[in-house]
Order: structure tokens, then C-alpha cells, then sequence
């Protein structure tokens, strides 16, 4: 067991892990950060999407240790500071950007790595954007509109495809 | 996933020295080889960590004109500080796998694995890049040996890549939408001496040259130059995603589209 510690959500964590465990069961068995979630555990569906260092990452591929001394930022800091849901999570229950909500943490936090980047994104580059996130409920098109209403477009002339 | 130890050392030297314990293998970004070892496909009882070199990371152009890429510089920074010096190759690396696939995986990982169906052995061997390891130099029509294999020796680490620049290069990718993989992709480099075309997610043998296009663009650089030009589909990959001869098929399209694109 090696000890490894890292800042999560703005606070400094510590715990003993293996060389095989992966980020993602770290923040959710050692740190009890459970909204980040475990899908597909191959890479492809990215419900376990944080942010360490401020970059998108999927946390079921990338071991807890090479975190070390990392700042990871996962669904549970992403709230504002009064518990509201921030401007993300608000446009999601806004247009109903979630169907049984398994996706729904690696997709605010994609959303939110893409705004950063690009504030003002256009439905092809949101989709574009969303390449590496998999909603099996198939509710992309209000994940795209509440992304695109999020960033302070309007979105009323969406049409569904 | 069995259990391994894991070493993270700070320079190539550390690096290589850490290889040389039993059962090692390197891990870069991890974007292929954490899910392989998720499927017990691989067992190293040691996996030396080179995302903290900083000596492996990076773009520069170098005073000889070519662009020069540490081994362990992710595909997000290739798309973003390549641009301006190699367009074609910084759009390939834009368009490899996922944006956070792109925020963790590495060139030289995805150059050693040799992937079948991977992005970047066709930019590197259509742009004649040279390989630099931690003892050598190779060039890239020397390197991919065939599907997962390469010149590499156990133990060995690239830690750069040298690309000539061409005067224009173009990668098209016809994508296998549940992987996102190529399922066939071409990328077309004109240099002003003549044109080369690479091939990936169409051979049995893994990527490669496609001869006859290169010397019918070099002769005549237009999508007319490769009409009648056909590959033979039987050395193709065949599987339940496409026919070798569909493969065969695709990779004149996909060398055309890059052709119309930089006419």
C-alpha cells in the first residue's frame, strides 16, 4: 500500500491505496465521493468524468496514485456555496437534461470543462464536445439544450432531431 | 485488475533504470493500457509511470524545420501548440478519441503500442518521422514492424518524435462509432520531393505505406491521379465492423477526401 494525498473538491485528502487503484475508487470507497460514477469501466462512457488540474479526465483510467498531489475536482464541489444547484446543474432540471441520471455527473463535468474553454459553443461543437460521454437513455438533445441554455443562449428554437 | 507496483520517476535515466526490473512495463497516459489490464490481458508486476518527466514533454521547432514532440506530450497539447507549425498533424491529434482521452493519452504510447486501428502511426509514417528512443534514432518506415509491434527493444522508451513539416497534409478518418477508433483512416503529407499516404485501420499488418497512391500523387497531385487505383481486400481486416473488401474500398475514399481537401 502506498499513501497518497491530493486536494479533492478544495480539500486536502489522504488515504492508502494499491498501485491498481484507479482514481475513480478512490474518491468513491476511500473518500465517500460516490457521484462520481462507474459505467462502463472501459473508457467509454465517461460517467466517472473529473477534472484534476482544471483538465476533463476520466477517472476509471487513470490510477489514484499517479493524483499525487493533484487537484481533482469531482459533481460534489460543483454545487454554488448556498447548496444551490450552480448554472450547469440548474439548466440540466431546467430543460430536463436527465432521463435516469447515471450520466448526469460526468456530463455536468464535461460541460463544464468545454464552457471553460469555450463559453459560448455552437450544438456542433457541444456534441462534438460530448464525443467521450454516453447517456444509454438516449436523452442527448436536452443534454445539448440545457448545455447551450447554460451558457446563456437561447435555446428556444432547438429543434429536436 | 491484478495487483502491480507502480514507479514514477522524474527522468528518462530513473525510468529506464526502473524498466529493468522484472515484469515492468511502462505506463504513459494509460488510455489503452488501464483497460487492458482491466481485462487481464496484460500482467506486469511493475508499471513505471512517465507522465512525470517533464524532459518527455512538449512541441518545439527545431532549427532543421522539423517539429519535435517529447513522447510523453498528451494529444490535447500536439492539437493546440502544433498548430501553427504542422496543421495536419495537430488536426489528427485533435481529433483522436474523446477530449479527456485527449487530456491524458501520450504520442509515444500511442506510437509504441502500434495500435492496428490508432491515429498517430499513420501521421508519423506519412511525414517520414523519425522515432527517438532513450538509446536511439529510427526511422518510421523502420519502426512499425506489423499489428502491436514495433522496433522497440524491452525496456526501451521513445522520447521523441521528429516530423518533418510537409507543405500541406491532410488525415481522413472514417470512424467506427461504438470505439471511435478509425475504422479505416488515411493521412496524405505532400512534400515538395513527392507525396507519402499511410494507412491505418485496414491491414492485417497494421499501418502502412500505400505505394502506388504515393506515386501516382507525386506525379500528379489531384483526386483524378487516384482513379483506378485499387488495394486488394484479402490482406484486409475483416470483421463484424466491415469486409476486407469493404476496407479496401474505404481507404481510396479516404485518401481522395484528404487529396480534395488540400487541393
Amino acid at each position: 500500500m502506498t499513501q497518497v494525498k491530493m486536494t479533492v473538491n478544495g480539500k486536502a485528502a489522504s488515504g492508502d491505496v494499491e498501485g491498481r487503484t484507479l482514481l475513480a475508487s478512490f474518491l468513491r470507497e476511500s473518500l465517500g465521493l460516490t457521484g462520481t460514477h462507474i459505467g462502463c469501466d472501459t473508457s467509454q462512457c465517461g460517467a466517472c468524468l473529473v477534472h484534476v488540474n482544471g483538465e476533463a479526465i476520466k477517472a476509471c483510467t487513470m490510477l489514484a496514485v499517479e493524483a499525487e498531489g493533484a487537484d481533482v475536482k469531482t459533481i460534489e464541489s460543483m454545487a454554488n456555496a448556498d447548496g444551490s444547484l450552480n448554472v450547469i446543474q440548474q439548466a440540466f432540471q431546467d430543460h430536463h437534461g436527465l432521463q435516469c441520471g447515471f450520466c448526469t455527473p460526468g456530463m455536468i463535468m464535461s460541460a463544464s470543462a468545454l464552457l471553460k474553454d469555450n463559453p459560448k459553443p455552437t450544438e456542433a461543437e457541444v456534441r462534438h464536445y460530448l464525443d467521450g460521454n454516453i447517456c444509454r437513455c438516449t436523452g442527448y438533445h436536452n443534454i445539448v439544450k440545457a448545455i447551450m441554455a447554460a451558457s446563456g443562449q437561447d435555446v428556444s428554437a432547438l429543434a429536436a432531431e | 485488475m491484478y495487483n502491480f507496483d507502480v514507479e514514477k520517476p522524474t527522468s528518462v535515466a530513473d525510468a529506464v533504470k526502473a524498466l529493468s526490473r522484472d515484469e515492468a512495463q511502462p505506463l504513459s497516459g494509460g488510455q489503452t493500457l488501464i483497460p487492458t489490464l482491466k481485462a487481464r490481458l496484460a500482467m506486469p508486476s511493475v508499471l513505471v509511470s512517465l507522465s512525470g518527466i517533464r524532459e518527455m514533454q512538449g512541441v518545439r521547432l527545431a532549427d532543421d524545420g522539423r517539429l519535435c514532440i517529447g513522447g510523453g506530450t498528451i494529444h490535447r497539447a500536439v492539437a493546440e501548440e502544433a498548430k501553427p507549425h504542422y496543421p495536419g498533424l495537430a488536426s489528427l491529434a485533435a481529433r483522436i478519441g474523446d477530449p479527456a482521452v485527449r487530456n491524458r493519452g501520450t504520442i509515444g504510447g500511442s506510437v509504441a503500442n502500434n495500435d492496428p486501428s490508432a491515429c498517430y502511426p499513420a501521421g508519423v509514417l506519412a511525414s517520414g518521422a523519425t522515432i527517438v528512443t532513450n538509446s536511439r534514432e529510427i526511422e518510421a518506415d523502420d519502426f512499425f514492424q506489423g499489428m502491436f509491434s514495433t522496433a522497440l527493444e524491452e525496456g526501451e522508451i521513445i522520447t521523441e518524435v521528429k516530423f518533418p513539416v510537409p507543405e500541406k497534409a491532410r488525415y481522413e478518418k472514417f470512424i467506427q462509432p461504438a470505439s471511435r477508433f478509425p475504422l479505416v483512416a488515411a493521412f496524405v503529407a505532400k512534400f515538395s520531393d513527392g507525396v507519402r499516404v499511410a494507412v491505418t485501420g485496414a491491414s492485417e499488418n497494421g499501418v502502412f505505406r500505400w505505394t502506388e497512391a504515393e506515386t501516382a500523387l507525386s506525379a500528379n497531385f489531384s483526386a483524378k491521379a487516384l482513379e483506378g487505383l485499387t488495394l486488394d481486400g484479402g490482406s484486409m481486416i475483416s470483421d463484424l465492423h466491415g469486409s476486407g473488401a469493404y476496407r479496401a474500398h474505404l481507404v481510396g475514399v479516404m485518401t481522395k477526401r484528404a487529396v480534395l481537401d488540400l487541393v
